[in-house]
């Protein structure tokens, strides 16, 4: 080894301190950068693979009733390429084992094995044997939280009649990576399955032969799904379409679209923040060590050692640690990818969720890791290249201090010496004092940033599940039912509350703008739902008009008081105009409120309903549940409670990781910057701390002035650090939310509570470690030596 | 350069002509040197004498290559220095020659031997770095880091360190400044031994005096002008000077 790289390595071991905290910061944010990113590879390519051999459909529309030979004509359709037709129902399902009813979703499949759209794959068990019209295949979420398994059977309250289903597969479609229950937002693995049975049993079971309700195509390549998709409303109008929908629309899709979108926004988000640090240390360190080694530079370049060499071995003081924290980030971050990976398999139903490590992921992460340690490096490096070696031999000129704002007369005399050291030295370097306290305060920030999640879903959880809704049970009819309904539910025993609603596919147009989705008719905004905006604000229901949640209204591009054009999509299928009555700012989905009265007479027919919150007596439960399994008539049944729970422990689970790895990070981020920061005014200041002890300062005294500096750097980073954090959260809340939904911009005091505590403590714990090496200062080595 | 009372009858190595320099420091423009002329020949063992601020560092520096001056020319054998680029400059010091500094300016994080070696890896015909050593009388030594050196030891090495590229010229900077009397005089010693038995044309700059006796010529410099450039008759040996 050469003599300078052992010099290299020497030092490099006497600064280790330093050195391992930048390397720690590389190192979180290439884990980061490396996880992030081959989870959001892995996740594109199984989504693609899936899709791919599993043939997902690209256009989905849901019709009432539509005879089979009117298949041709949609094969004949410029650009499609290959058609499916089904039959699929929603139906109450009696599961062994639990209490509530469940609901299922029944899909039918060839009697007979063909590759077929949006096609099944079975994980376990056997395809349906034909001759058998009571087997069935489930869906692997819905049959492990039940503790299910092939041989088993179900009770399925189909077209009125109990059937007894047997369970002979489980099976996994593209159609549902995200398994939700329609109506609902988040999966309630217990209560909602997809149940794929033969299509000769629902024909027959659902009065259905020759017919389908549900069609699925793809297209050919290049196609205009917006033309194609025309062409099926125009055909399909008169069948009770309820328009067809590119995969954006289709839930499952759309919730990976967005979950890759967002670890998208994370790759570039926190990598981003890390080697910002990592630069902002390499400079002050190196900028330190060059300055201390003006005197080695000198006798290197008297020796004969050019520019270059000089410039190498400092390159080489930021490229290693880089190396080690680049090395140390991708094992991390390979390890953290594989372990989201899991995160997400509970989340997403995959096929297969393969994890895929890419190379060109670490490959792109060592580039940055080193383009930011050269940034890094570059002031000191070009300082040492530069100092002409005649200079260097002579010491650093005396740093210029000025009158600041201690000096003023009336100030002078009360204030304590060490405390206008304290003051002058931030004076002195403004710069240095301001990029540091930005430094500490972005860790202050990602620590509020990464407790803001847990605020956001927590007002989530709060506005959606108290304060808007207040029903217990939703039972959904499967088909529009009389006003009259409401006396049958009466009539039921525990039933303390009841309320429907109607709920009413159209197609909303603004000038060119148009959105299908599906109007809520509500008798009452006040009673068991209520409009509550994201903040937890109530609405009123306008008496006239409709009430568009913001990103719905954005997509339409309408304000309050405009005029939208409704194209009722069944029934009489009416063109209405309707006055935008109010806009509200919801959390979830895009939805559409009207008082039910005048939905009822824009529709033009008698007045239907759709679905009934009913809110139970919980002693009676039991009993209104039996009964409600054999109820006939209805698709749908959600607990509210159960949903909650679902949606909680789902949460917490992902959450709770993310907030661990960001807490972890942010505090090797606050370590790095502030022990850093201490120990280069360490070095900086020895020569002049030991004068002070010379002249008679205690230990202690000399701490308060180098502690203190640190202590009133990191005070000040504290609250542009929040201001930082509120800041980032609302960037992030934008970035992250999506159509599915908004997050809500909360902080809660715990989570500033949260963020002070941990800097106060990573503060003290470095300030510490630079106390034992302030008492350990050699005063007569360090006043001989010449600085 | 016959006639030239000074001239020894040797090859002259470094021709000095109207070489002056100033620079600022803080807010002062020092003027270090003014219009100095000088040659030193080869083998020559010369003291330059100055008081502080004389300006000996500087000319030092710019000899060496260290420094560029504000106006004027200077030549090693021939070819001008003060024309050379930063590449140039980098070769003359790295071939030709060798510094010895007040402060030693070893490398603290590195042995005695390693320190040596710095040289030594980027020289082109240097000798083995252990016989600098001995040649400065530390063989034993070897390993160990500047901080568990004595100081004369520690000069030593930085001597070691300077001639074992054998340099035509060793430019010796207050090389006792930093020592006692005792030690300085043995690093003296060490500092003639390598004039005498490698030939190689020396410069030493002082304030101290005493030190000219051992030189061939001395040149006193006085706020950056020569002031005197004499002769001695005879050298003395370190052992025998006093101070």
């Amino acid at each position: 080894m050469k003599p300078l790289q052992r010099k290299l390595l020497r030092e490099l071991l006497r600064l280790k301190g330093q050195m391992l905290a930048v390397a720690a910061v590389v190192a979180c944010g290439i884990s980061v950068f490396v996880s992030m990113s081959s989870v959001q590879y892995s996740l594109e390519a199984s989504r693609a693979r899936y899709y791919s051999r599993y043939r997902f459909a690209d256009v989905f529309m849901q019709v009432k009733r539509a005879p089979e030979f009117y298949l041709e004509t949609v094969r004949r359709i410029a650009g499609v390429a290959s058609v499916n037709s089904r039959i699929v129902a929603d139906v109450t399902l009696d599961v062994p084992g639990l209490d509530e009813p469940a609901t299922g979703r029944l899909v039918s499949i060839p009697d007979y094995r063909t590759p077929v759209l949006n096609d099944l794959f079975i994980r376990s068990g056997r395809y349906i044997d034909p001759g058998k019209p009571e087997e069935v295949i489930v869906s692997k979420p819905f049959l492990e939280a039940n503790r299910l398994a092939p041989g088993d059977h179900l009770t399925a309250v189909i077209n009125g009649r109990k059937k007894e289903l047997l369970i002979v597969g489980m099976g996994l479609s593209p159609e549902y990576i995200y398994e939700v229950q329609p109506g609902a937002f988040f999966p309630d693995k217990r209560r909602f399955g997809v149940i794929w049975m033969s299509r000769r049993a629902l024909e027959s079971a659902f009065d259905m032969s020759g017919a389908f309700n549900d069609l699925s195509l793809t297209l050919a390549h290049g196609v205009s799904e917006k033309d194609v998709i025309m062409q099926l409303d125009n055909l399909f109008s008169r069948y009770g379409s309820l328009g067809a929908y590119g995969r954006s629309e289709q839930l499952s899709d759309r919730f990976i679209a967005d979950e890759i979108k967002q670890v998208g926004i994370q790759i570039t988000f926190l990598p981003g923040v890390f080697l910002a640090v990592a630069v902002f240390l390499l400079n002050i360190v190196l900028r330190r060590l060059v300055a201390t080694q003006r005197d080695q530079i000198a006798v290197l370049k008297a020796m004969g050692y050019s520019n270059e060499d000089v410039g190498i071995h400092y390159l080489g003081f930021a490229m290693i640690p880089t190396a080690v924290g680049a090395v140390v980030g991708t094992a991390l971050g390979a390890w953290l990818g594989r372990g989201l990976m899991n995160i997400y398999a509970d989340f997403y139903n995959f096929a297969e969720l393969v994890y895929t490590f890419r190379f060109e992921n670490v490959a792109l992460a060592v580039l940055l890791s080193f383009t930011a340690a050269l940034v890094g490096a570059l002031g000191a490096v070009r300082k040492a290249v530069s100092l002409p070696p005649a200079e260097a031999m002579r010491p650093d000129s005396p740093v210029i201090y000025k009158p600041g704002i201690l000096d003023r007369a009336s100030l002078r005399r009360k204030i304590p010496v060490s405390i206008k050291i304290i003051v002058r030295n931030l004076e002195r370097r403004p710069w240095k004092a301001s990029i540091t306290v930005l430094m500490i305060s972005l860790a202050v920030a990602i620590l509020i940033a990464g407790r803001y999640t847990y605020d956001s879903v927590d007002r989530m959880v709060q506005v959606e599940f108290a304060e808007k809704h207040r029903e217990d049970v939703t039972l959904i009819f499967n088909n529009p039912k009389p006003p009259s309904v409401a006396y049958t539910i009466a009539s039921l025993k525990g039933v303390l509350e009841h309320e429907y609603y109607r709920e009413e596919p159209v197609r909303m147009r603004f000038s060119h703008r148009f959105r299908r989705i599906s109007i809520k008719g509500m008798q009452s905004a006040e009673g068991l739902q209520r409009l509550v905006d994201k903040n937890g604000r109530q609405f009123a229901l306008p008496p006239d008009g409709i009430v568009l949640t913001s990103a719905l209204a954005d997509i339409l591009g309408v304000r309050p008081g405009d005029r939208l054009q409704l194209e009722f999509l069944q029934g009489r299928q009416l063109h209405r105009e309707v006055l935008v009555g109010a806009v509200i700012e919801e959390i979830l989905g895009l939805s559409a409120y009207m008082n039910l009265d005048q939905l009822n007479r824009l529709a033009g027919d008698g007045g239907v309903l759709n679905a009934a919150y009913l809110r139970i007596d919980q002693s009676k439960a039991g009993a209104l549940y039996t009964t409600f399994k054999k109820m006939p008539g209805v698709a749908g049944i959600m607990m509210l409670k159960a949903l909650k729970e679902s949606f909680e422990e789902l949460i917490a689970k992902s959450m709770t990781t993310s907030t661990l790895i960001l807490t972890s990070f942010a505090c090797v981020l606050a370590f790095a910057v502030v022990y850093n920061g201490a120990r280069i005014s360490l070095s900086e200041r020895a020569r002049e701390l030991s004068s002070l002890r010379v002249l008679g300062m205690s230990k202690g005294e000399i701490s308060f002035i180098l502690l203190g500096e640190q202590a009133l750097l990191t005070l000040c980073a504290i609250p542009v650090g929040f201001t930082i954090g509120i800041a980032l959260s609302a960037l992030l809340a934008h970035a992250l939310s999506s159509e599915l939904y908004r997050m809500p911009l909360v902080f809660s005091a715990y989570n500033f509570l949260f963020a002070f505590t941990v800097i106060v403590i990573v503060s003290l714990v470095s300030g510490l470690a630079v106390h034992r090496r302030l008492s350990g200062l050699d005063l007569v080595e360090v006043l001989k030596t010449r600085e | 350069m016959l006639g030239n009372p000074l001239d020894n009858g040797h090859e002259s190595v470094l021709k000095i002509s109207d070489l002056s320099k100033s620079y600022l420091m803080g807010e002062v423009r020092v003027e270090a040197l003014k219009h100095v002329s000088l040659d030193f020949y080869s083998g020559e063992l010369a003291v330059l004498l100055g008081a502080s601020g004389s300006g000996k560092s500087t000319l030092i520096n710019i000899i060496g290559g260290l420094d560029t001056p504000s106006s004027g020319s200077l030549f090693f054998h021939g070819r001008e220095i003060t024309a050379a680029t930063e590449t140039e400059l980098t070769a003359y010091r790295r071939r030709s020659i060798g510094f010895v500094f007040q402060f030693y300016n070893l490398i603290s994080s590195l042995s005695a031997l390693e320190n040596v070696q710095l040289v030594t890896e980027i020289a082109e015909d240097p000798m083995p770095p252990q016989d600098a050593l001995r040649l400065v009388g530390l063989e034993h030594r070897l390993n160990h880091f500047p901080a568990q050196l004595s100081g004369g030891e520690q000069q030593r090495v930085a001597i070691a360190r300077a001639v074992a590229k054998r340099p035509e010229l060793l430019l010796c900077d207050e090389p006792t400044g930093a020592l006692d009397f005792q030690t300085g005089k043995l690093v003296l010693d060490v500092i003639e031994k390598v004039n005498r038995e490698l030939g190689t044309t020396t410069l030493i700059i002082t304030h101290n005096a005493s030190i000219a006796g051992m030189a061939d010529r001395v040149v006193r410099l006085s706020s950056g002008e020569i002031s005197e450039d004499r002769r001695n008759l005879t050298r003395l040996s370190p052992s025998e000077l006093v101070w």
